[in-house]
């Protein structure tokens, strides 16, 4: 990646010299790692400056494209903003948009997709994975489903390609949207899978310009971007098995430490389908943002870095069901391939202590503990 | 988040942390804010009968750092004052002495609220009115 930036400066699109071929021969083969990662052909990678826009891209584009066929698009109540603030959008362009809840276990119900179908029905985007409880949506089934009512699917799939099997054939997505810095390559690029045929979609351009990416995102490409986005896929293709499993192990590794030391713990989401890297944790009468502080030299969040500005409690842990109290107690902990089990035992002791810590701090645990029901007290709201 | 030092330490240091017996009736207990609101505070007082001083005070909170550092702060305070005296600590002194950013402005609200709902308690428990409800009393008479 690093040359692209000083001595291989040339302009993917410049077709007439040799700076220009050398750079476009580089995305190209970029184009073919990623295709290679997800079950494509290069040809139906198109470049993003990242997951968002691909989301953008998708969603826009292809409401836009089939509008005289239909007006509704499904979606799910746990997604992303990048989805969900862009179907809120097209509400306001006179589209129609259904949110489909999620079960306890975070997983959506393919009876209620079912359901949620009409003919009027263009477009499904339900995500992969999810960003903050880690679950993995049904994607299979319902790019089943879709392709039965001749309707198609997008799956923002950022979390899920590279950390778990994703095969655009196989499981039957019809546009997917992945990003470089989830799979550890450089922030600000990222890709969306348009499939050519069986069907073959066709997205209306959102930022017009010179025709670059067959059409559909103009723009010069950012060649080192791209460069490191495919050699990220390239080493995820290969190591992705094995890091699963190294991931999982870790992952329970720290869960049991957690759960054997603290009481009133509970896991967040559907473990049996699940990222092997994420794990999301209640810790109920301690408040998410005071157990941060406390290990505030481990990078783990309270919410999603997107939506951490806000006090107010996660949206997806709330759509699970779970109640404000016990949302704003919850830590998102994320593992990855550099993380070793000397740093989950460190995290463990850590949070164990905080924890404790909080706890006799906390009225609410005191009160708890000595038998007093929380929700029959006249709670004075501010 | 960047957090003040002294917020960090009355966080890794809570002053007067615990729990005194809510029956007494020397001894005033507020009860503020709500669990879904992500902050509870609990603050007691102890007074003195006959000279109205607060000698002891203790709390628990549930919530950010801030909280806790606003409500550990607020005993320090109130310790060694007279009832009267502790109702004039204003949630801006606990602002300013913290350093709290706007955002956590409402934790020293919180903190304030639990001074006068334990003194509150207290006043109650006693049978000491306020100046206004005891010229309102005089004057139906």
């Amino acid at each position: 990646m690093l040359p692209f930036f000083t001595t291989k400066f040339g302009n993917a699109a410049s077709r007439n010299h040799s700076f220009g071929w050398e750079a476009e021969q580089a995305v190209e083969t970029a184009r073919e790692q990623i295709a290679k990662l997800i079950g494509a052909t290069a040809k139906e990678i198109i470049f993003t400056s990242g997951a968002t826009e691909s989301n953008n891209l998708a969603i826009k584009g292809i409401a836009e494209m089939y509008r005289e066929r239909g007006n509704h698009i499904i979606t799910q109540v746990t997604e992303h903003k990048a989805v969900l603030d862009t179907c809120k959008r097209l509400e306001k362009y006179g589209y129609r948009v259904t949110y489909l809840p999620v079960k306890a276990d975070g997983l959506i119900d393919l009876e209620d997709l079912k359901r949620a179908m009409d003919d009027k029905t263009i477009l499904v985007t339900i995500m992969a994975a999810n960003n903050e409880i880690g679950v993995l949506q049904p994607i299979r089934e319902i790019g089943k489903l879709c392709h039965e009512k001749g309707v198609i699917f997008h799956t923002d799939a950022v979390q899920a390609v590279g950390k778990v099997p994703v095969n655009v054939i196989a499981d039957n997505i019809d546009v997917l949207s992945l990003s470089a810095h989830k799979i550890y390559g450089p922030k600000g690029v990222g890709a969306l899978y348009v499939r050519r045929r069986n069907p073959r979609v066709q997205i209306a351009a959102q930022i017009d310009g010179g025709g670059h990416e067959r059409g559909m995102r103009s723009g010069t490409l950012n060649v080192p971007g791209i460069v490191g986005l495919g050699k990220a896929c390239e080493i995820a293709y290969e190591e992705m098995d094995n890091e699963a499993a190294y991931l999982r192990g870790l992952r329970d590794r720290l869960k049991a430490k957690l759960e054997s030391e603290l009481d009133y713990v509970h896991v967040n989401g559907s473990m049996e389908h699940h990222l092997p890297g994420n794990l999301n944790m209640s810790f109920v009468y301690v408040e998410g943002e005071s157990l941060l502080m406390g290990i505030n030299d481990v990078a783990v969040s309270s919410g999603s870095a997107c939506t951490s500005a806000t006090l107010e409690p996660s949206y997806v842990l709330k759509a699970l069901g779970l109640g404000d109290d016990v949302a704003h107690s919850s830590i998102r902990f994320g593992l990855g391939r550099f993380n070793t089990q000397a740093e989950v035992d460190y995290v463990a002791a850590k949070v164990i202590d905080i924890v404790k810590h909080l706890r006799e701090l906390s009225p609410l645990y005191e009160m708890v503990k000595e038998g007093i029901d929380l929700t029959k007290i006249q709670w004075a709201a501010h | 988040m960047a957090y003040s030092d002294k917020v960090i330490d009355h966080y890794n240091n809570p002053r007067n942390v615990g729990q005194l017996d809510k029956a007494s009736t020397e001894v005033g207990t507020g009860l503020v804010g709500a669990p879904e609101c992500g902050d509870v505070m609990r603050l007691q007082i102890r007074v003195n009968p006959e000279t109205q001083v607060i000698e002891e005070a203790k709390f628990k909170t549930f919530g950010c750092g801030s909280a806790i550092a606003s409500s550990s702060l607020a005993t320090e305070w109130i310790k060694g004052k007279t009832v009267s005296d502790a109702l004039e600590i204003k949630n801006t002194d606990i602002v300013k002495e913290l350093s709290l950013p706007p955002v956590k402005i409402h934790c020293s609200v919180l903190a304030e609220d639990a001074i006068r709902a334990a003194i509150g308690d207290w006043k109650k428990k006693n049978g000491v009115s306020e100046p206004a409800a005891v010229a309102a009393a005089q004057s139906a008479h």
